[in-house]
């Protein structure tokens, strides 16, 4: 019972406790990182097994009741969200051990990481509106400074840009929370669901517009995305890793879903705004990314065009569409991650990011080349990796629900998911390695174990698709289907 | 104070009376924030504010004489652990997270309210050091900014 509030205390006693000791070795801060992340990385799992599938747990910070206390709450949806951001966050940790070498001042990486960490566990675990936009801010500030952790120019250019663009999906939300708390004088999410149902109002629907755009611009999706193809590529690969396989879900579709689904209810409006804005990412961060000549770059407009997927299949509403929304979401962070941490292994190693500079570098580093295959075909949609199955669900989602154009055009799509990705691995990984390459070596150890791991969690969770949709996506899918009952499930009565 | 750095004599003098008085005043409303208005955050950005009144007045050398940007730094992170160990001894004491350990006491004495002054003396320590090492770091900043167009 006393779990949850661990995934917050953690991290943020482990960030101060690292700044603290900052002036120690570093390995230090290695090892008090790492403990610390793989503890996080465990408790989800714990959770699991101590809980009843259905079952919701909620926790009043503090011993003050909702709706005016402060409330944790932990349903099928925060317990996926929960597994993502922490074991990403261990593998990722565990990549800077060597990765980050190269930086001074690693304490400070590991803190703000742990900062950044603690933010993303808040939002997914809070039942409330203002606790829900302040951690969203320690988690996007956090994100602001890691962006810019190189201090390059052009790393505090795209932080500066990231910086302004999430000021502004800031206050908008900020905003929104504000016309709500005027509209029905509560902050807590379930008790603001339960006074605004069967009362429409023009505030509301504004409301309802603010939330839209501000975490539209936290999950990058077209036309809010400008920030995204600067900002993640310029930070180091394991924040890249951290923010286009985590933050923005955490932050963006976690927060979308939840206040559409389970306090606003979702209707067929709101459905054909989903529908469209995925359509439009799924194209156009294709499209960009097709023409791409950096690594990071590349991967950066396919975040943007897989987030479409995952907003499609959400406004579809349907069992299957949800259902494969949410597969496509753990494993996008699967292999998205792992396809950062590829480049990050391959930028250590080869010095560069662009694509023409690079070519038959499987040869000199096998390990990143396999997983780096490995990534590509998953995330195209090739049979039996697990990006096939949550792209075959969202498709049979969006025939049920007679959607037969947009069923093609997600096809299409992912045939121009995997034209990119084609592209990418011919011009990395295949072909004939440059003469000058030669000399290369594999990237050292930690990094090795991550990509291995996120490589082995690509293909376990294809061949194994079954058992993970029944133990912990369904109990998700619940959580959305049952949408506005979710007031009445955490308040009683 | 002979030096010519900082600004005239009588900011200096005027500042050299009014830090201590206004930092004498942060921590009142610190330590008084479960019974007046205030409380740790405005309270911390009082004393801060005192030491970047020394800053201003003497320039940064005297001010770190005072106050080191390690010192700010190591305070802002006693400050942030020491509230979040109060929260986690609620766990253990209370029951919950954040729970309330303490007597409440008797209403409108300094020592009352449960834990709330305590945690209000953490919230003062990590704004108090955070808002100067904020400051310092832009005042460095601008400072390193200036030696680089001199060296142009």
């Amino acid at each position: 019972m006393n779990l949850l509030p661990l995934f917050i205390a953690i991290p943020l006693g482990t960030a101060f406790v690292i700044v603290l000791l900052g002036k120690m070795r570093e390995i230090y801060s290695d090892i008090l990182a790492s403990i610390a992340a793989l503890i996080l990385a465990i408790l989800p799992f714990i959770l699991i097994l101590s809980l009843d599938k259905g079952e919701v747990l909620v926790y009043s910070m503090g011993k003050w009741l909702p709706p005016q206390g402060i409330n944790l709450v932990l349903d099928g949806l925060s317990r996926l969200m929960l597994i993502i951001i922490n074991v990403v966050g261990f593998l990722a940790i565990v990549y800077s051990v060597s990765y980050m070498k190269k930086f001074t001042a690693k304490s400070k990486y590991y803190g703000l990481f742990m900062l950044m960490l603690t933010g993303m566990n808040g939002v997914v675990l809070t039942g409330d509106f203002f606790n829900l936009f302040v951690f969203a801010e320690i988690a996007a500030i956090s994100s602001y400074a890691l962006v810019a952790f190189g201090v390059e120019a052009e790393e505090l250019e795209a932080s500066f840009k990231y910086m302004v663009m999430g000021s502004i999906a800031t206050i908008l939300i900020l905003f929104s929370i504000g016309l709500l708390y005027g509209l029905t004088g509560s902050l807590n999410m379930a008790d603001v669901g339960r006074t605004i149902q069967g009362n429409g109002s023009t505030l509301l629907s504004f409301s309802m517009v603010l939330f839209l755009t501000g975490f539209g611009i936290k999950a990058a999706m077209i036309p809010f995305h400008a920030w995204l193809p600067d900002a993640h590529p310029s930070a180091p690969a394991p924040v890249s890793a951290m923010l286009s396989g985590v933050l923005i879900k955490a932050l963006g579709v976690y927060a979308l879903m939840r206040i559409f689904f389970n306090v606003f209810g979702f209707n067929l409006q709101l459905s054909w705004v989903f529908m469209i804005l995925g359509l439009l990412s799924i194209f156009g961060g294709g499209l960009l990314a097709l023409r791409q000549d950096d690594l990071k770059r590349l991967l950066a407009y396919s975040s943007i065009s897989q987030m479409g997927f995952i907003i499609l299949g959400l406004g579809c509403g349907n069992y299957w569409g949800i259902l494969g929304a949410l597969f496509h979401l753990l494993n996008h962070s699967s292999f998205k991650s792992l396809l950062f941490l590829n480049s990050g292994a391959v930028e250590y190693s080869v010095g560069t990011r662009k694509l023409d500079k690079m070519g038959g570098l499987s040869k000199v580093m096998p390990v990143t080349g396999a997983t780096s295959t490995i990534a590509s075909l998953s995330i195209s949609g090739i049979p039996p990796f697990n990006g096939f199955w949550s792209k075959l669900f969202i498709i049979i989602g969006l025939v049920q629900a007679n959607h037969f154009v947009l069923a093609v055009l997600a096809i299409l799509a992912s045939v121009l998911t995997l034209a990119y990705y084609l592209r990418m691995q011919r011009n990395t990984f295949f072909g004939k390695l440059k003469k000058e390459l030669e000399k290369i070596k594999e990237a050292p150890l930690s990094m090795c174990f991550s990509m291995i791991v996120l490589a082995v969690v690509c293909v376990g969770l294809g061949i194994f698709f079954y058992p993970v949709m029944k133990v912990v996506l369904e109990p998700a899918v619940e959580v959305l289907q049952e949408g506005i009952k979710y007031s009445s499930l955490i308040l009683g009565g | 104070m002979k030096d010519n750095k900082g600004m005239t004599l009588i900011v200096k003098t005027v500042i050299k009376f009014l830090a201590p008085i206004v930092i004498l005043f942060g921590v009142y409303i610190i330590l008084h924030g479960h019974l007046t208005p205030g409380g740790g955050f405005p309270g911390g950005v009082v004393v801060a504010s005192a030491f970047i009144l020394l800053t201003l007045a003497y320039g940064t050398e005297v001010a770190e004489k005072k106050m080191k940007r390690s010192l700010a730094a190591l305070l802002e992170s006693t400050g942030a652990l020491f509230f979040l160990i109060l929260a986690v001894l609620g766990i253990f004491l209370g029951g919950w997270f954040f729970s309330n350990f303490l007597p409440k006491g008797e209403p409108l004495k300094l020592l009352s309210a449960g834990f709330i002054p305590l945690a209000n003396i953490a919230i003062g320590l990590k704004v108090g050091g955070g808002i100067f090492a904020v400051f310092l770091a832009l005042v460095i900043f601008r400072v390193a900014g200036e030696g680089g167009e001199e060296q142009k």
